[in-house]
């Protein structure tokens, strides 16, 4: 291993290393944004929509975020839809994480038991106000170990943005690697650096797991 | 059809050449998920045994998978063992390795709490019916875990096969590696295959996927309780 | 005595399956009907057709004057005069004891917070769990949790109080707990009508016992003459299997 390699590719990895982060959270924002609405419709079987979601949650699902990337980056431009990279990214992992932000939400929603309506129901409580103080509190902290887990799913699945030209960390690694040959200090940065960017994640995710499950029982 | 690129897909052999890419896809997909089965069945027991040793090591190794990307171990596996143990492993091989890898933590893991979410109950009464450790692990233990694990284990397959399309970037050639194949061959004769060919290598992956991960899905449901 | 509760020809379907066939019941002010009856004969659904739980295909459910049902599955003015109970507890799990018991009367009554907050305490007071408000139902044992439970129906000030089954779920060591806190209201003169399998406590709170099988009411009584001389065969069998 060779410490002035590592040192002179430094700057290279972490500018690399934000804009993974960067297109990563970017996405995982716009995966809230579709999941959220998306199981909620599917919750309250709204006809047509909650069809039209299925069929994304489906599509998307069981598709690889690379051939969608793919579709998307160099299929849609032929229709003249032509969007940047870092666009592209950002919405394919917004996409492909929609579905499994849907599935995780409409999951915890169903998971709360029919009773707990039926008592809001006795209370005299309108269907907003069961909804909004009843189903879906319990629905979000059920919910959390499945948030938690396609979190995680979704930055690692950043580690193929490169393969449409987004100079991210593993673009960098195979970029360096290709012209210096410096093999193992190259991989080992790259190694690092999700390591970097995955670990604390990881721990904060159990803590905030295990939080959910405290706040939700009090134990 | 010709303005989106469809055409392609029906000049000589390109579909055939599409549709054995994915069987190369499936390939990897389904020896990783044989030799993960096996393996995470083993360290999910050793898992479920609480040795303090077998559980910081297999600690590690989970959050190692957790936190990995596979595109990322894929690397490391097909380039760094070359360079570091002088092993000059072929990519699908590499492949397998890594799958197998991700796949063993996921099964183990999944062993090993579906075998710690059997009540000791179960235990207690099969030994005072006479029965050994491994009678009891065989004939009571395990028939009921083999519920939870099934569906999970067809489950991953789903996730294995969509997580081949990342083996393209070690140079093997499976279905979107075809595909992109393709396109350059007819860049000049159909400019937008780009559309028509990577359309199709979607909806491929999502015809293989999409039954299995249903069949997960029914039969996690069926078996619920 | 006025009148709380009128059922008039109640009808309560499944499909082709009838679960109550025209069912007539009155209840007057600071009544306590106590509803038994074998497995099944409809009077848990009874008590769910009463507060609209459940639809029903024919008669109709009046409380103080104001039809309740057939569903209106939407909020009305008239069913806050309905408290009910529940074999399950089915309190909230991500809200503290205070919280579930004074969440209905802020946010569908808009009461006043400090005012219920003050009356809840009052009440858990009398039910003895006042330095419990802080925990979880999670933290709580079934009886401690059925008392809370009935303390968030008592707090909405209801006209008629609907007991299903409350002591079903509980371990015997907690059902007198609960019972006693049901006896107290009915002291107290709190209109109610209680499913229930504990036939000693039936004798000891109910004005009136009725016997429901098949989906019908077939006799009704003191509880006097109810358990000591019944009239139907149906009745005599069905008392026959709590005695060894």
């Amino acid at each position: 291993m060779d410490f002035n390699v590592i040192r002179e590719y430094l700057p290279i990895y972490w500018e690399a290393f934000f804009l993974t982060i960067k297109i990563g959270w970017i996405g995982i924002l716009i995966s809230f944004g579709i999941g959220i609405p998306a199981s909620f419709s599917m919750f309250f079987k709204i006809p047509v929509i909650s069809q039209i979601v299925k069929a994304y949650v489906e599509l998307f699902r069981n598709t690889p975020l690379l051939v969608q990337l793919f579709f998307i980056y160099f299929g849609l431009p032929k229709l003249g839809i032509t969007i940047s990279a870092q666009t592209c990214g950002a919405l394919g992992l917004g996409l492909l994480g929609g579905a499994y932000m849907a599935e995780a939400f409409r999951s915890g929603l169903e998971a709360v038991p029919k009773t707990q309506s039926e008592a809001a129901f006795a209370l005299n409580m309108s269907k907003g106000q069961l909804f909004r103080l009843i189903i879906l509190p319990q629905a979000l902290s059920s919910s959390v170990p499945a948030v938690v887990a396609n979190v995680i799913f979704l930055l690692k699945e950043t580690s193929v943005f490169s393969a449409i030209s987004l100079m991210d960390l593993m673009f960098t690694a195979k970029d360096l690697i290709g012209l210096y040959y410096n093999t193992t200090e190259c991989l080992t940065m790259l190694v690092l650096f999700y390591v970097i960017m995955l670990l604390p994640v990881s721990v904060l995710g159990n803590i905030v797991e295990k939080k959910a499950r405290f706040s939700m029982f009090g134990e | 059809m010709t303005n989106l690129g469809f055409d392609v897909l029906f000049k000589g052999s390109n579909f055939i050449r599409l549709l054995l890419g994915v069987w190369v896809a499936v390939r990897i997909s389904l020896i990783s998920i044989v030799l993960s089965i096996i393996l995470g069945m083993i360290l999910g027991i050793l898992m479920s045994l609480k040795n303090p040793v077998i559980n910081a090591v297999s600690k590690v190794y989970l959050e190692i998978v957790r936190i990995m990307p596979q595109m990322v171990l894929l690397f490391v596996v097909y380039f760094g063992a070359t360079k570091a143990l002088g092993l000059n492993l072929s990519a699908e091989t590499s492949a397998v390795i890594v799958f197998t890898f991700w796949g063993t933590a996921e099964m183990a893991d999944l062993v090993r709490s579906s075998l710690i979410s059997i009540p000791s109950i179960q235990y207690e009464s099969s030994f005072s019916l006479g029965l050994s450790k491994v009678q009891t692990y065989i004939y009571v233990i395990v028939p009921q875990t083999m519920r939870r694990l099934i569906p999970l284990s067809i489950n991953l397959i789903t996730r294995m096969i969509k997580t081949t399309s990342l083996v393209m970037m070690i140079g093997i050639v499976e279905v979107l590696k075809v595909g992109q194949q393709i396109i350059e061959a007819n860049r000049k004769a159909s400019p937008n295959a780009a559309f028509g060919v990577y359309a199709t290598v979607f909806i491929l992956y999502f015809m293989v996927c999409w039954p299995i991960s249903s069949l997960s899905k029914y039969l996690e449901k069926r078996w619920e309780n | 005595m006025s009148e709380v509760l009128k059922i008039d020809s109640l009808v309560k379907r499944y499909d082709d399956l009838s679960v109550l066939e025209k069912i007539d019941l009155t209840v007057k002010k600071g009544e306590v009907i106590v509803i038994v009856g074998p497995s099944g004969c409809g009077k848990s659904t009874l008590l769910r057709c009463i507060n609209g739980l459940e639809s029903i295909q024919d008669g109709k459910v009046v409380v103080d004057d104001e039809v309740v049902n057939p569903v209106q599955k939407k909020a009305s003015k008239s069913r806050e005069k309905i408290g009910m109970v529940f074999q399950s507890y089915d309190l909230f799990p991500h809200k503290n004891l205070l919280q579930n018991i004074t969440l209905a009367p802020i946010k569908v009554q808009k009461r006043k917070k400090e005012e219920v907050k003050e009356e809840a305490i009052e009440l858990l007071k009398r039910v003895g769990l006042e330095n419990r408000t802080d925990s979880y139902p999670r933290q709580l044992s079934g009886g401690q949790k059925q008392r809370a439970a009935i303390v968030r129906a008592l707090i909405m000030h209801p006209e008629i109080l609907l007991l299903d089954e409350i002591t079903a779920a509980l371990d015997p060591e907690m059902v007198r707990e609960v019972l006693d806190v049901v006896l107290n209201l009915a002291k107290e003169g709190h209109t109610m009508v209680i499913v229930t399998h504990e036939m000693a406590f039936a004798k000891a709170v109910a004005d009136r016992v009725i016997f429901m099988d098949g989906g019908k009411i077939v006799e009704e009584g003191s509880p006097e003459e109810f358990f000591e001389n019944p009239r139907t065969e149906r009745l005599k069998r069905f008392l026959e299997t709590f005695t060894y």
